[in-house]
């Protein structure tokens, strides 16, 4: 069995705990980060925007870029640490959800954190490249909270009923009346 | 018409970038050609250098304050101090990051943020466990829409402070209320925009506190205090930005192992091509200016300091900073309106604020590197640009309304 964990910023460690509690002894175990280099080209883009400083002096992109590569280190290293039994680490630059999607290829599970807020349930509990991710994951896919999860009466009210959704043409005769509208909170 | 292609060259060569070449090696020799073509006689060229001489002080001595505060380690000082004030949230490390990029603009200068703060800030948000896009970002744009308050935040400000005939004070208390308008809509608008990021918890790790390097922030202390109190009594703040450049610079070369190495370093933190490309520039848009331009540009905007005149201004301000560059919009600009000195403030509004549209430096430049995409450089980055059209025109506006509640309230303008 081949499991993939992608590890993110700040939820990567309910991602190595989940790993760690579900993969067999016998599964194999990688340790996924992407780094995208937008960011850092973005500040070498806006440093390249003030006119007249030249091209020699030192550029702030090619800084976040290396501080970014030393972040991916630290974090591969503490999550190799954390997860306390061998695995690999494999490390990806370009678009998040691509890599990703890219990485899993193969895998039969891909360990992946929701990352929007956690203070209730849904919706947007997952930001857009995770949500890219669960969409167009090859495998099947873990979906771990990086928290405890919220308790389910978090989960917000249903909109109000404004009219029933037309009855498709095809649509078999109803059983039993339609259950009543929820009561409004 | 041979001014005009002067200029354009001069940009193009800044777009370009030929084979990594500083501005300079295309400004310097248009300046020449300016001259000695007859376009701008000696005597006029010799006065608009004399009266950017100051300018250019000023700017390289807050370029090697800069980077001496840097060698002092305040900047990682102001890391830590972030980290350890965020507490693990990635929304309290946005709002402490946006104060420490609006002071380091105001005091330093935008290339301190953009430089020196910046990779700092994302180092402090990665191991903080953070997402550190927002934080980032906000680096960028507080470099250009944190740099109002002071006339050493911003080279354009350097540049028109002269025309404002305001004080250091004075120029500081018209732009206080304009500068703070600009963050909280920046603020709300980082809010919204990075609301993803923002959720994402984070699980706050302990941080070592760092020592506070107080020689070096007493003597920025002092050196600000120092722009204020010299003033009246005749000193120029060049002088007293020099003065403190030079009390930082001395330890650290006595201290140094290879003193003439670290001197060398200090004395090119200054940016001397960046200084002789300033001058140059100079003389190159007054070539211009004096062959039909500033009857263009007087043509163009209102004579009259009232809301809608200084919103006009700031929006022709801030499309010209799109167009060309901030730096030649203020030299083009600031002379034509210096008769009212409220439309000079609200030119710098645009100048400033502006270029976070195109953040790589112009429009010109965002057409290039369109061009250069066709052989794999990459294209112009989406986020940034939906967060200047996010920002821009709501900044300008809460900037220009404050500058004129600001101009209501004074009563030096």
């Amino acid at each position: 069995m081949n499991v993939v964990v992608w590890l993110a910023e700040g939820t990567w460690q309910a991602c190595v705990d989940a790993a760690a509690e579900v993969a067999p002894p016998s599964a194999t175990i990688t340790l996924l980060h992407v780094t995208d280099p937008a960011l850092a080209e973005d500040v070498s883009d806006a440093f390249g925007g003030l006119m007249g400083r030249g091209t020699r002096g030192p550029d702030p992109g090619a800084a976040v870029g290396a501080a970014a590569a030393r972040a991916q280190e630290e974090l591969l290293a503490a999550a190799a640490a954390r997860l306390d039994r061998p695995s690999s680490p494999v490390r990806r630059q370009g678009r998040l959800e691509r890599e990703v999607v890219t990485a899993a290829e193969g895998a039969d599970l891909l360990v992946v954190a929701r990352d929007g807020p956690v203070t209730r349930l849904g919706p947007r509990s997952l930001n857009p490249p995770t949500r890219f991710v669960v969409d167009h994951a090859p495998c099947a896919v873990l979906l771990v909270w990086p928290t405890a999860p919220p308790p389910v009466d978090t989960i917000p009210p249903p909109p109000p009923h404004k009219a029933a959704p037309p009855p498709h043409k095809a649509a078999p005769p109803p059983h039993k009346a339609a259950p009543p509208p929820p009561p409004p909170p | 018409m041979w001014a005009v292609l002067l200029l354009a060259a001069v940009l193009a060569f800044a777009v370009v970038r030929p084979r990594g070449l500083p501005e300079a090696a295309a400004a310097v020799p248009a300046a020449a050609i300016a001259i000695g073509g007859g376009l701008v006689p000696w005597s006029a060229a010799r006065d608009e250098m004399i009266m950017l001489g100051p300018t250019v002080g000023f700017l390289a001595a807050i370029l090697a304050l800069a980077h001496l505060a840097d060698a002092w380690g305040v900047f990682g000082y102001a890391g830590g101090l972030a980290a350890r004030s965020a507490r693990g949230s990635p929304t309290r490390l946005l709002t402490v990051v946006f104060g420490i990029a609006a002071v380091v603009t105001a005091v330093l200068s935008l290339d301190a943020t953009v430089v020196l703060l910046t990779p700092v800030v994302f180092a402090t948000a990665a191991a903080a466990g953070v997402r550190a896009r927002p934080q980032v970002y906000a680096c960028t744009h507080l470099a250009n829409a944190g740099s109002l308050l002071l006339p050493v935040s911003n080279l354009t400000n350097l540049l028109a402070f002269g025309a404002t005939g305001l004080t250091f004070l004075g120029f500081a208390g018209m732009m206080a209320l304009p500068w703070v308008a600009v963050i909280a809509v920046e603020y709300a608008v980082f809010r919204w925009f990075f609301a993803g990021d923002l959720a994402t918890p984070a699980r706050p790790s302990p941080v070592e506190p760092t020592p506070a390097p107080r020689f070096a922030l007493v003597v920025l202390a002092l050196t600000l205090a120092g722009f204020a109190v010299a003033e009246p009594m005749g000193v120029a703040p060049a002088v007293v930005a020099a003065a403190g450049a030079v009390v930082l610079a001395v330890p650290l070369v006595v201290r140094a192992t290879d003193r003439r190495r670290t001197a060398l370093g200090i004395a090119l933190s200054t940016n001397p091509l960046f200084c002789f490309f300033v001058f140059a520039l100079g003389v190159v848009v007054l070539a211009l200016r004096r062959n039909g331009l500033d009857d263009l540009i007087a043509a163009l905007t209102p004579g009259s300091a009232s809301l809608l005149g200084l919103l006009a201004v700031a929006g022709l301000a801030a499309l010209l900073a799109n167009l060309v560059n901030n730096v030649p919009a203020t030299l083009v600009l600031v002379p034509v309106v210096a008769h009212t000195p409220a439309l000079v403030l609200a030119a710098l509004i645009g100048v400033n604020v502006g270029p976070n549209l195109t953040y790589v430096g112009s429009l010109a430049t965002l057409l290039w590197r369109r061009i250069l995409h066709a052989r794999d450089e990459p294209p112009a980055s989406a986020v940034f640009l939906r967060l200047g059209l996010a920002t821009v025109p709501a900044c300008l506006l809460a900037a220009v309304v404050a500058l004129w509640v600001a101009l209501k309230l004074s009563t030096v303008l």
